[in-house]
């Protein structure tokens, strides 16, 4: 495989993470999303491979193979075995309307390119361009989590959240360390450990996992 | 050596108390783990005074002035937290708050979450720094819901998803850090390590590292708990077994506040300039002036010592953003101050809020009749964290009102505003709960709650002892820290 094919690759692997970004900001199902965030975490993982390959280093195809174990199967399924053993309610609503979502994403996708702009001019590795792509992928898990008020659909845009954080790191410099990848993926499981604690927490208190309930704590009473 | 022996106690007290944290002498174990940590960190701290900074283990752990008062200071208020914990959590086991299994639970987190702490301090790998981070957020998230009360899960859900996004945009930062060190070091954890970055701050891209100081801010300042960043933090520390809220309040800050300026000192070496140190001023203040007003209005006393809290990491971090010599050793006086007299206060908040079986402060009446100690705990400590003379907090606070006036004057209104509020504030809501008449039942349940005076009293005199007299070694370290941070 020449440079040229490898980063042409790479762009469209890019462009296919930014699509399913939005995907996760638009889709009402929580099977749907949890198709999409697995997808997303497909494309991460073929990514990383694929500059791993073309850079030639090594330490990248762990990172690939960790990015497929944990965010393509493992997290994927655990939230499959939550939802279905919490029996939540296949349809999400979301608190702003979808056109203003989008739009809002969309300015989020420029303003990322805005701010990348003087690591693209100073990067020469041949994923520069995909940076901004990369911090668009972090605030569009950010919008997410704003916008949506289900545990569910909040925790996996807290973990789109973290395939963009990844994506940056291969993007901008080939990959953290070894030693900080393998700590931030551990991380992430014991978070998954956590949050699925606590949805049977919230479901036994609150009898709903709907956050909107979850509003008590103010200071005035 | 010393310093692998010191992370590894508190390991493996974790490790041991899941196993038998629910036994009637989990308590003793837990303090048995704080109290040899807490051993090994003089003996470390002795070792730098003597040898000076080093570096272990191929560079990934390393120590020096900064942050070995930390790890000692950790240790300490973790041993002393334990203490504490003992009467309060059998307590709180007899009245059936706490289960069998949550005992357990609570024993292991705390020793993990000590170790977190103290990984972060002593590493030497900014990743690793952000991987500690994290690890300390996890393992007091399901400490925080430890009563599995609506109230409680509803906070420690908030704390879990607004610390983890917030330091979320932390490792963002330090993928440019990593980006902009790598043209310099090399690849590899290399350069990663603060010794490293510190040797070529100067070479390192100063756009690149402006926008990474930005994430840095708003990831740690998230953990720090600074305005506007600040919602997890009161439910966090109010919902919580009250020895959380002291080590919460008390020394995880501290550890955000540490990663937050060791950053700033990279980035001021980048920019040659103190940009980084106005957007923390900026922080710095607003956190002071709307944390102080915040306290008039609070009703629940933990909650109101958690504002208490941000109000002094806004002042900590002001100074820091200040820079110069007086203000930052002014800071480093003010996170030991800090810390020993907020747990101090927490310890008897906790006992208070047992004797009265409530957290509202206009049901807590008449507590130095309650109970003698706990009374005169609390409004010393009070006394103490508010910044009167002759207790630590005073020395710290009026150096850092010095290099104000000196290099902001048009800040130094605003600083004296905020105390003023916040004394009249912690005041008002104080007297009232210490004297006043105490109720009968009250009196009655004071007698049979078991409670353990002598952290609040080893706490109280460190403070008062620092107001009156800073130890040779002490002002040695904060000198060497200064020059660190230039």
């Amino acid at each position: 495989m020449s440079h040229e094919l490898a980063i042409e690759i790479n762009s469209l692997l890019a462009a296919l993470i930014l699509l399913t970004s939005f995907g996760l900001l638009v889709q009402r199902r929580v099977y749907g999303l949890l198709h999409i965030f697995a997808w997303q975490g497909v494309f991460l993982s073929v990514s990383t491979a694929i500059v791993g390959y073309s850079a030639g280093l090594n330490h990248l195809y762990i990172s690939a193979a960790m990015t497929l174990v944990i965010k393509v199967f493992a997290l994927p399924y655990i939230l499959y075995v939550l939802i279905h053993k919490l029996r939540i309610k296949k349809e999400v609503e979301d608190m702003v309307n979808i056109p203003t979502t989008m739009l809002i994403g969309i300015a989020v996708v420029i303003f990322s390119y805005h701010l990348t702009a003087p690591i693209r001019e100073l990067s020469t590795l041949m994923t520069r361009s995909t940076l901004a792509v990369a911090l668009s992928t972090v605030l569009l898990g950010l919008l997410m989590m704003i916008t949506r008020k289900k545990a569910v659909t909040q925790i996996i845009g807290f973990l789109a959240l973290e395939n963009g954080l990844f994506f940056a790191a291969t993007s901008a410099t080939y990959g953290m360390p070894l030693v900080v990848e393998l700590g931030v993926a551990l991380d992430i499981l014991i978070a998954a450990f956590i949050f699925g604690m606590f949805f049977f927490q919230i479901r036994t208190s609150f009898d709903s996992l709907d956050l909107k309930e979850m509003e008590k704590l103010k200071d005035l009473d | 050596m010393t310093l692998i022996a010191l992370l590894s106690i508190s390991l493996v007290s974790a490790v041991v108390l899941a196993f038998i944290g629910d036994k009637r002498y989990a308590a003793e174990v837990n303090i048995l783990g704080g109290a040899a940590t807490f051993a090994v960190s003089l003996l470390l701290g002795a070792e730098v005074y003597i040898s000076g900074p080093f570096v272990i283990a191929n560079g990934f752990f390393f120590v020096d002035a900064l942050n070995v008062y930390l790890a000692v200071l950790t240790a300490f208020v973790s041993m002393t937290t334990a203490i504490f914990s003992r009467p309060y959590m059998r307590h709180e086991r007899e009245i059936g708050r706490v289960g069998k299994t949550a005992m357990r639970f609570y024993h292991a987190m705390y020793q993990l979450f000590i170790f977190a702490m103290l990984l972060a301090l002593l590493t030497n790998n900014v990743g690793v720094l952000w991987i500690s981070m994290e690890l300390a957020t996890l393992s007091t998230v399901l400490l925080v819901s430890l009563y599995r009360t609506p109230s409680s899960i509803e906070a420690a859900w908030k704390y879990f998803i607004l610390c983890g996004v917030g330091i979320a945009q932390a490792l963002f930062g330090t993928v440019l850090l990593y980006f902009a060190a790598e043209k310099v070091l090399g690849e590899g954890s290399a350069a990663l390590q603060w010794t490293n970055l510190s040797r070529v701050s100067g070479q390192l891209e100063p756009t690149v590292l402006s926008l990474a100081f930005i994430f840095f801010m708003i990831g740690y300042g998230t953990k720090v708990g600074l305005v506007p960043l600040h919602n997890w933090l009161p439910d966090a520390h109010a919902e919580g077994p009250t020895p959380i809220s002291a080590v919460l309040s008390g020394l995880l800050l501290n550890i955000a506040l540490y990663a937050l300026v060791r950053c700033k000192a990279l980035v001021d070496g980048a920019t040659h300039g103190n940009k980084a140190g106005y957007i923390m001023m900026a922080f710095g203040m607003v956190s002071l002036l709307v944390s102080a007003f915040s306290l008039l209005r609070q009703k629940d006393i933990k909650r109101m010592f958690s504002y208490s809290s941000i109000e002094h990491m806004g002042i900590a971090a002001f100074a820091f953003g200040l820079g110069g010599s007086v203000a930052t050793f002014g800071a480093l006086l003010h996170m030991l101050v800090h810390s020993l007299t907020k747990s101090a206060i927490f310890f008897t908040v906790g006992h208070a809020s047992q004797i009265y079986a409530t957290q509202q402060m206009t049901r807590i009446r008449g507590l130095i009749r309650a109970n003698g100690p706990v009374g005169w705990g609390l409004m010393l400590g009070v006394a103490a964290i508010t910044g009167m003379p002759p207790f630590g907090v005073f020395t710290s606070e009026f150096l850092i009102l010095t290099a104000t006036i000196k290099d902001a004057p048009i800040m130094s209104p605003f600083f004296l505003l905020g105390l003023a509020v916040a004394f009249a504030a912690l005041f008002k809501k104080t007297m009232p709960m210490v004297f006043g008449e105490a109720g009968e039942s009250a009196r009655l349940s004071a007698h049979s709650i078991k409670v353990s005076d002598s952290p609040v009293v080893i706490h109280m005199l460190i403070v008062l002892s620092l107001g009156l007299y800073l130890p040779v070694f002490l002002s040695d370290w904060f000198h060497a820290a200064v020059r660190l941070l230039r």
